[in-house]
């Protein structure tokens, strides 16, 4: 996936890896520390919570937690590789985006995801995917990461609340 | 999951640590959402908030129209005067018809103690409490917790002095309910005619001297003295005030630590706390006033949940 970026964004300078609250803020990390080893240069992190840009926020309650945001103060003229663990709905990176014109012009955004799950909402879609699954819409996709849960793993579970 | 605080805020007296705690957590993002370019999150869009100001009030009425703006809710602000309200319509006609006009949320300041939780339990929409009488202020309550909370790290252990006309003030009581249930140990100290009695049974030290409390304390809540209190002869004058009680640099020299000093606004400079005090290091009098939009922001975020059920009959016509 690192590969992927950089062949895709690599001659951007200003790279800006945001990782979406909270799997993609480690994955982002991540991301990020290999694509300094391969290209030299080093690259930016951000973090984001987009809860307060849910589409559902007005329907739900007890409310979400919220977590911390953390970007540079513009974004004008960057390019932003938002990273998260899982793709579904396509409504998170929706509210992400208008997250991002709050900040500024960023100049290009990518999305780079770990899974893919189908059933999209939205016209989304990802431009580096580490894994490809067609999972059922009842059906759960929980990625661990070390850092936060011990361990690092992809879990498919049946039914359950959705993500 | 936050704990859910139910649908109003009225007090700290009957919150739980684990609610307390949830809306000092909240408001930490929302800090950041202050010093952002478009200082602005959609988060309440399409929610109507009506800050309704029966009492004087610059900094909270300003403080909670800022959160509710960078929020993106839309706001109205009634003041009692030049409203229906000196015409004489009571509190709860005045908000029956604001919710006719389908709001969502109230904010309260009132002189009477206990207003805000008389018109909660009448209307559907949620009710803040922005200072009832002499009963709470919670808001003002949190902001501070959540000031002390940035310095110290923690609340639990601390031990907060809160000076001057204890009796009077609702931001007291805010404050002593919000600092017990964190487990920190609370101290008051003020003249005897400003202090309530038997106020040793909350589990409150007394500290009869202003010397005594720089002494014990990490920090010092400092409340303004209520000019009105010396007319209705509380206290002899300002001046004897300032020279027995007043929080000045001479005397925070000879405290044990740094000691931080709170003050919740507006200021009696010269009175209750000197100039050099006020603007000096141990000063956190700024800090608390920044905060006080990141804590307001919290509450309506965690109260505004769901919409009022405009079908279900209106809380306690009972009684109309």
């Amino acid at each position: 996936m690192a590969g992927e970026i950089v062949d895709l964004a690599g001659g951007d300078g200003d790279l800006l890896l945001v990782g979406i609250q909270r799997r993609g803020v480690e994955l982002a990390e991540r991301l990020a520390a290999l694509i300094e080893s391969r290209t030299g240069r080093p690259v930016r992190r951000g973090k984001l919570d987009i809860t307060l840009y849910r589409d559902d926020l007005q329907a739900i309650g007890p409310r979400p937690v919220v977590g911390e945001t953390v970007l540079p103060p513009t974004l004008d003229g960057r390019t932003i590789v938002i990273v998260d663990d899982v793709l579904y709905t396509g409504r998170t990176i929706r509210a992400a985006l208008d997250e991002f014109a709050d900040f500024g012009r960023p100049r290009r955004i990518l999305l780079a995801v770990l899974v893919d799950r189908g059933g999209r909402e939205l016209p989304i879609q990802a431009d580096v995917t580490g894994l490809r699954a067609a999972v059922a819409p009842g059906d759960r996709v929980d990625v661990s990461v070390v850092e936060l849960d011990g361990r690092d793993g992809v879990e498919v579970s049946a039914g359950g609340a959705e993500p | 999951m936050t704990p859910a605080l139910g649908k109003d805020l009225i007090g700290l007296e009957h919150l739980t640590r684990a609610q307390i705690t949830a809306i000092l957590d909240t408001a930490e993002p929302f800090k950041e959402v202050s010093e952002r370019p478009i200082k602005k999150v959609p988060a309440l869009r399409g929610k109507t908030i009506v800050n309704l100001f029966f009492e004087a009030s610059t900094r909270t009425r300003i403080s909670f129209e800022f959160a509710e703006k960078r929020l993106s809710a839309d706001t109205v602000n009634v003041a009692a005067s030049g409203s229906s309200v000196s015409k004489g319509e009571t509190l709860v006609d005045t908000a029956r018809n604001l919710e006719a006009m389908r709001i969502d949320m109230v904010v309260i300041r009132h002189q009477s103690s206990g207003a805000a939780k008389f018109l909660a339990d009448r209307i559907r929409s949620n009710v803040v409490n922005a200072g009832d009488g002499k009963h709470e202020h919670p808001t003002q309550g949190l902001l501070d917790l959540l000031t002390l909370r940035d310095r110290f790290g923690r609340i639990e252990g601390l031990k907060v002095a809160i000076c001057g006309d204890v009796l009077h003030s609702r931001v007291a009581r805010s404050n002593i309910w919000g600092l017990l249930h964190l487990g920190a140990e609370v101290g008051v100290c003020g003249p005897p005619s400003l202090l309530p009695r038997n106020i040793a049974e909350l589990g409150v030290t007394v500290l009869p001297r202003i010397e005594d409390a720089i002494q014990w304390a990490d920090a010092l809540n400092v409340l303004r003295l209520q000019l009105e209190r010396m007319e209705a002869g509380f206290i002899p004058s300002l001046r004897e005030y300032n020279r027995v009680f007043g929080v000045t640099s001479d005397r925070l020299a000879r405290a044990p630590r740094d000691l931080v000093v709170l003050h919740p606004g507006p200021m009696n400079r010269g009175v209750e706390i000197d100039s050099d005090v006020a603007d000096g290091p141990y000063s956190v009098i700024l800090p608390q006033v920044t905060n006080g939009v990141a804590v307001r922001m919290a509450v309506l975020y965690l109260l505004a949940g769901g919409s009022p059920d405009w079908t279900a009959p209106a809380p306690g016509n009972e009684d109309r």
